[in-house]
């Protein structure tokens, strides 16, 4: 069998989720969306600093990018990014096809690829030792996907996703740390208070 | 009318506007005139479950949204109703077109058809089957309104009685 090792599309840095998160938050000024997918990409998410136009998924495992993809076309003029793990867009290699269909100009993914299912024990996806994520999105027709080298290539690859003609997704290598907070498990407030910060909706 | 006249006028009426589907051959019609209509930002989904979360983000970003399938699609929703639909109090709209009833000459799908209303019920989801024209704007236009003013999901089964079925020699 082949081992993650032997994964050629494994050649750029190892970064950490935590700290691309922190980077990211840290660049939006607009109100900008943010969907975290299940587990620790919503838990970095929340440890990065809770904003109103976070979204923090609680279940449904792969959803991050379909999501996000509705905000996307609800709210043309609001750039919306998306987190997921490698493990859930698995779940949903699919959705990368509609995506590039309705080729939504906001969208911006990222991928946080560890190549394992961290949060569950970190057994190994079995994409990881075989697949390269980066070439799927562009083979599933989008253009614009690419593998971050390090952090500042990250950093410098969501800037250039923002006046793209068409959606984003940003490969990140990471490693096997677990998320860094804990997201309050409260879905009803976690929608009211996304839904204030999309401006669709005041508080009582 | 037609009943998918009904639907697609009753999607309107109610500003619905993005339909994403997995097809079905009964829906075969009111999905053409979907495309047909500028009204509505309507495509095929991979998964009957991404497309229950693309209209969820709309929902949340202010577009209202419908979902079409088929029963065997419902059949692979039971998680993302049980853990993103109802627990965040999302209005999903569900348009199931009903096959292994009434005439279904595939095993498979006769079976499939009978885990739909025992998934609803456990998770005391608002489900209607619609089998009779006469009703069913009335059906539609209420479903559509309390699932919004409830801020609960609402399975919507249209009956071979309704929409004639598929049938063997089709
Ligand atoms: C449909 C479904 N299958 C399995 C699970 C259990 N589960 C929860 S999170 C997870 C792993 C997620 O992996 P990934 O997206 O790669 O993120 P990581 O944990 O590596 O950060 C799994 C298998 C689930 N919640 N839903």
């Amino acid at each position: 069998m082949n081992s993650a090792n032997d994964n050629p599309a494994r050649n750029t840095k190892v970064m950490n989720r935590f700290d691309l998160t922190s980077r990211l938050i840290a660049k939006l000024k607009n109100e900008e969306a943010v969907i975290g997918g299940i587990g620790n990409t919503n838990f970095d998410l929340w440890a990065a600093g809770h904003r109103p136009q976070n979204f923090y998924m609680l279940g449904s495992m792969g959803l991050a990018f379909p999501i996000a993809l509705g905000v996307a076309l609800a709210q043309p003029d609001r750039r919306v990014f998306a987190l997921e793990g490698d493990g859930s867009l698995l779940m949903q290699l699919g959705s990368l096809t509609t995506i590039a269909t309705l080729a939504p100009k906001n969208l911006t993914m990222v991928v946080m690829d560890n190549g394992i299912y961290q949060i569950t024990g970190a057994q190994p996806t079995p994409a990881a030792a075989v697949a390269d994520i980066v070439a799927i999105a562009v083979a599933s027709g989008l253009a614009n996907s690419t593998w971050a080298a390090d952090e500042d290539d990250f950093e410098r690859l969501i800037e250039q996703s923002i006046s793209a003609a068409g959606p984003t997704l940003i490969g990140v290598r990471i490693d096997d740390k677990p998320g860094t907070g804990t997201t309050r498990r409260d879905p009803v407030q976690i929608r009211e208070h996304f839904m204030h910060g999309m401006g669709v909706r005041e508080p009582l | 009318m037609s009943w998918h006249d009904i639907v697609l006028q009753t999607l309107k009426r109610n500003d619905i506007r993005l339909v994403p589907y997995v097809p079905d051959r009964v829906l075969t019609t009111l999905i053409k005139n979907l495309h047909a209509d500028p009204f509505f930002t309507t495509f095929p989904a991979a998964r009957e479950e991404e497309a229950v979360g693309i209209v969820s983000g709309a929902w949340m970003g202010g577009m209202r949204g419908a979902v079409l399938m088929q029963t065997s699609g419902f059949a692979t929703l039971a998680n993302v109703l049980a853990s993103l639909a109802i627990p965040y109090q999302i209005p999903l709209i569900m348009f199931v077109s009903e096959r292994g009833t009434l005439g279904e000459f595939n095993y498979g799908q006769s079976l499939v058809c009978r885990t739909m209303r025992p998934v609803l019920d456990s998770l005391a989801m608002e489900h209607h089957t619609a089998t009779r024209l006469d009703e069913f704007e009335f059906i539609v236009d209420r479903s559509i309104k309390q699932a919004i003013t409830t801020q609960a999901p609402v399975a919507l089964i249209l009956s071979p009685l309704l929409t004639g079925g598929k049938v063997f020699d089709k």
